[in-house]
C-alpha cells in the first residue's frame, strides 16, 4: 500500500473510492447486469476470434458435419462450423457470446427503463442518460454485425435486409450502401474484413469509451437514491459503502452473471448455424426470426403498408425506409429529447438527487407506457407469422389487427397508466390523512385524560 | 461435451457468486453510511478557469489572425482526411445497379446449370433458374437468379406492355424481393380453388406478395413495387430463353429507382 501510494499518490482517490456509497435498491443492479455481460462479451470474443476467418471467398466444405459436404460456402461460414463442432469448447464460448448478447441488451433496456420511469436521467444527470442512449444505439448496431459475420443463411437475410433499409434512405441511401459494401449487394470482398474490424474493434472500443465515461460521471454526480428513510434527501445520500459492504456483492453479481451465461451457453441452444446452410442471394427461409432486440424493427417492417412516396416517375422515399429507419429514429429521438422536452414543458430546472416513484409523475409514467407499449406491439407484430404457424391465426388478419393497435393502443394505454398513477397518489393522500386524522385524535385523547386528571387532582 | 463444459464452467461460477452474496449479506459488517452529496457546482473555480482563458485572449496580439489560420488548418486537415475514406468502394458510380447478366437468346439453367425445358415446367411448381455460362460468384448477382412457374394462360392478365413476356403461360421473375432484396422462396399454388383463389408469389422475410397473373404487381405487404418480369420465349428444341431484359430496376428500391430501366 505505502509502496503503491509513493509512486501514484493515488491513497486519497482510493480512500475516496472505497468510501463511495452505493444506496440500496434492487433496481440499481440492472446497469450492473449489462457491464458484465459486456466483460463476458469480450471475453467470449477473443476466443472466436482466433478461430473465425473473415472472408467470403467460396470454398466447398469438407468438415466433420456430413449433411453439409460437398456444399459452396464462404471460408467465414466454414470457419464457425468449424469452430462449433470440431473445435473443444468452441461451441460453448460461440453460444455463451451469443447469449451475452442477448442478455446484455435485455438488462441495457431494463436499466433504461428504470432510468425513465424513475426519473434518474434529470439534472445533473442528463449527460449520463444520453451516453447510455448512445450505448444502446451503438450496442444494437454491433449485435447486428456479430450476427451477419457468420453468413449463415439467417445472417445473410438479415444483412440485406439492413442493406435495403440503408438503400431506402432519402438522397443519399443508393450512394452510401454502394460505398460501404464496396458495390451492390452482395459487395466486394473487402465487406466482411471491413465488418470484421468493425465488430471486434471500432465498435467495442467505442462502447467502451462510453462505458467509461458513463460511469465516471456516476460516480463524479454520486448514485440517486429512493426516499426511503427520513435520512435520505437531496442533500445527503445514504447508502453502503464500497468496501466492505458493496464489493463482494457487486463481485457475486460479475462472477453469477458469468455463471448463468455459461449455463445458458452450454445448456440451451442458441442459432445452430449448420442447420441453417450457408447463404446465397437467391436461398431464403421461411420463419425466419431475428435476435430479440431486432424484433421491433421486422415488425415496423412488416407492419408497414406497400407505401413507396413517389412523384410521377421519381421515387422519393422507398418503402424499407419507414419501418426500417424512421421508426428507430423516432424512438431515439424522443430518448435523446426527453429529458429537455419535460424541462420545457414541466419548468422544472432543479437539481434532482432523489429519485420519483413511477406515481409521482404521471404525465412522465403516461407517455412513457405509451412509447413502450407503442414499441412492444411493432415487436408483437413481428412475431405475427409464428403465431400464425403454431396457434392457426391467419396472417393477415394479424397484420391488419396490429396496423390499427399499434396507433389506438399505446394511447390507451398510456392514459391508463397515468389515471392509475393519481389513483395511488389520491389513495396515498387519503390513508396520510387518515393516519394524520388518528394521530391528531390520540393526541386529543391524551390531553382529555390529561386534563381531567388535572381537573380532578 | 458442450453441455458439460457449459455445466461446470456455469455452476463454478454460480457457486462462488453465491459465497460472495453470502459473504456480502452475512459476514461483512453492513453498515449504511450518510455523506453529503457533491456541490451543485464550483463557483470559484468557474471563475478562474473563465479568468485564465480571458487572460490568454488578451495577451497575444492578432487574436484574429490566429483565429483564421486555426480553422483554415483544420479544414485543410479535416478535407484531407475524406479523401482516403473515398476509397472505401464507388461513391458514384451507381451504374451496376442496372446491369443484369440477361441478353435476348440466353438460356434458362438450373442450379446444376442443365438448360431448363419449357415442357418441364409445371403447374403448382416452382423453379429457380440462371442464365447460362455463369460462375458461382456471378450467380450472386442480385440480377441473376429468376423464379419460373407456370400458369394456365386463360388465368394470365398480363398488362398491356407486358403481353408477349410469358412463353405459353411460363413466367420468370426475379426472384429477389422489391422490399428488402430478400429471395421469394414462397409460391402459394392453389390447390383448391374457392380457398384461395389466386395464385401468389411470397417473401418469406416480411411477407411481401405479389400475383404473378398480373404482371407481379403487389397484393400484399410492405413491398412498393411490382416484381421484375423477364420476357421469355421457348425456342425450336423447346429450351427455355430470354427475349430480352427485365421490365424494371431488380433488388431492392432507393431513391429515384423509377426513373431507370434494367440494361444488359
Amino acid at each position: 500500500m505505502r509502496w503503491l501510494d509513493e509512486r501514484s499518490a493515488t491513497a486519497p482517490y482510493l480512500r475516496k473510492a472505497l468510501r463511495y456509497l452505493f444506496p440500496d435498491h434492487w433496481s440499481f443492479l440492472l446497469g450492473e447486469v449489462a457491464l458484465y455481460c459486456f466483460v463476458v462479451l469480450v471475453a467470449t470474443g477473443v476466443y472466436l476470434t482466433f478461430f473465425f476467418v473473415d472472408s467470403t471467398r467460396e470454398v466447398v466444405y469438407h468438415g466433420s458435419y456430413l449433411p453439409l459436404h460437398g456444399q459452396k460456402m464462404s471460408e467465414a461460414y466454414a470457419s464457425v462450423v468449424h469452430l462449433s463442432l470440431s473445435v473443444r469448447a468452441g461451441l460453448l464460448i460461440r453460444q455463451t457470446h451469443h447469449w451475452a448478447a442477448n442478455v446484455f441488451l435485455a438488462a441495457i433496456v431494463l436499466h433504461l427503463f428504470r432510468v425513465f420511469f424513475t426519473g434518474g436521467y434529470r439534472k445533473p444527470r442528463e449527460l449520463t442518460y444520453w451516453l447510455g442512449v448512445t450505448m444502446l444505439m451503438l450496442s444494437l448496431l454491433e449485435a447486428f454485425l456479430g450476427y451477419s459475420l457468420v453468413d449463415d443463411l439467417m445472417s445473410g437475410m438479415g444483412l440485406v435486409i439492413g442493406y435495403s433499409v440503408g438503400l431506402s434512405l432519402p438522397f443519399v441511401g443508393q450512394n452510401l450502401m454502394n460505398w460501404l459494401f464496396g458495390g451492390e449487394f452482395p459487395g466486394g470482398p473487402q465487406l466482411w474484413p471491413r465488418m470484421y474490424v468493425a465488430h471486434i474493434l471500432i465498435f467495442p472500443i467505442l462502447i467502451g469509451m462510453l462505458l467509461g465515461a458513463h460511469l465516471l460521471l456516476v460516480a463524479m454526480r454520486h448514485h440517486t437514491q429512493f426516499r426511503a428513510k427520513r435520512k435520505q434527501t437531496e442533500r445527503t445520500i445514504v447508502g453502503v459503502p464500497a468496501w466492505p459492504g458493496q464489493a463482494p456483492r457487486s463481485i457475486g453479481l460479475l462472477v453469477g452473471t458469468a455463471g448463468f451465461l455459461f449455463l445458458l451457453g452450454g445448456l440451451v441452444q442458441i442459432n445452430p448455424i449448420w442447420l441453417w446452410g450457408p447463404y446465397h442471394t437467391y436461398a431464403s427461409t421461411n420463419g425466419a426470426q431475428p435476435d430479440w432486440y431486432l424484433g421491433w424493427l421486422i415488425g415496423g417492417l412488416r407492419l408497414m403498408p406497400g407505401f413507396d412516396v413517389v412523384i410521377g416517375h421519381y421515387t422519393l422515399v422507398p418503402g424499407p425506409f419507414w419501418g426500417g429507419a424512421a421508426f428507430p429514429l423516432v424512438v431515439f429521438g424522443f430518448l435523446y429529447l426527453w429529458p429537455w422536452l419535460e424541462r420545457r414543458f414541466s419548468g422544472d430546472v432543479a437539481f434532482h438527487n432523489l429519485l420519483d416513484r413511477p406515481r409521482d409523475a404521471p404525465v412522465r409514467t403516461g407517455i412513457g407506457v405509451g412509447m413502450v407499449s407503442w414499441v412492444f406491439l411493432v415487436f408483437l407484430a413481428g412475431a405475427s407469422d409464428r403465431v400464425d404457424v403454431t396457434f392457426g391465426v391467419g396472417y393477415v388478419p394479424q397484420i391488419w389487427f396490429y396496423r390499427v393497435a399499434v396507433l389506438v393502443l399505446p394511447v390507451v394505454f398510456g392514459v391508463v397508466a397515468w389515471w392509475i398513477c393519481k389513483d395511488l397518489q389520491a389513495g396515498e393522500r387519503v390513508a396520510a390523512d387518515r393516519r394524520h386524522a388518528q394521530a391528531e385524535a390520540r393526541l386529543a385523547r391524551m390531553r382529555r385524560a390529561q386534563d381531567s386528571r388535572v381537573d380532578s387532582g | 461435451m458442450t453441455q458439460l463444459l457449459g455445466l461446470a464452467i456455469g455452476l463454478a461460477l454460480l457457486f462462488l457468486a453465491a459465497a460472495l452474496v453470502v459473504v456480502g449479506l452475512k459476514l461483512v459488517p453492513i453498515e449504511e453510511v450518510a455523506e453529503e452529496y457533491p456541490p451543485q457546482e464550483h463557483p470559484g473555480e468557474q471563475q478562474v478557469i473563465a479568468e485564465l482563458i480571458d487572460e490568454s485572449g488578451t495577451r497575444f496580439t492578432r487574436a484574429r489572425l490566429f483565429k483564421l489560420g486555426l480553422a483554415g488548418a483544420g479544414g485543410t486537415i479535416g478535407l484531407a482526411l475524406l479523401a482516403p475514406a473515398v476509397s472505401f468502394g464507388p461513391l458514384f458510380h451507381v451504374g451496376d445497379f442496372l446491369r443484369t447478366p440477361w441478353r435476348r437468346g440466353r438460356r434458362l439453367v438450373d442450379e446444376n446449370g442443365r438448360p431448363l425445358k419449357a415442357a418441364e415446367i409445371e403447374k403448382e411448381n416452382f423453379y429457380l433458374a440462371f442464365p447460362e455460362g455463369l460462375d458461382d460468384e456471378q450467380r450472386e448477382q442480385v440480377a441473376a437468379s429468376l423464379v419460373v412457374i407456370r400458369l394456365d394462360p386463360d388465368q394470365l392478365h398480363l398488362p398491356p406492355q407486358l403481353k408477349g413476356y410469358d412463353a405459353h403461360g411460363i413466367l420468370a421473375y426475379s426472384r429477389i424481393c422489391t422490399h428488402a432484396g430478400c429471395a421469394i422462396t414462397l409460391y402459394r399454388a392453389p390447390l383448391f380453388q374457392p380457398d384461395e383463389p389466386r395464385p401468389a408469389l411470397v417473401c418469406p422475410c416480411h411477407y411481401s406478395t405479389f400475383d404473378p397473373a398480373t404482371g407481379g404487381t403487389v397484393t400484399f405487404g410492405p413491398a412498393g413495387r411490382d416484381l421484375p418480369l423477364l420476357p421469355l420465349y421457348e425456342d425450336s428444341r423447346g429450351y427455355l430463353r430470354a427475349k430480352g431484359n427485365f421490365d424494371g430496376p431488380v433488388g431492392p428500391s432507393w431513391w429515384g429507382v423509377r426513373l431507370w430501366k434494367a440494361q444488359p
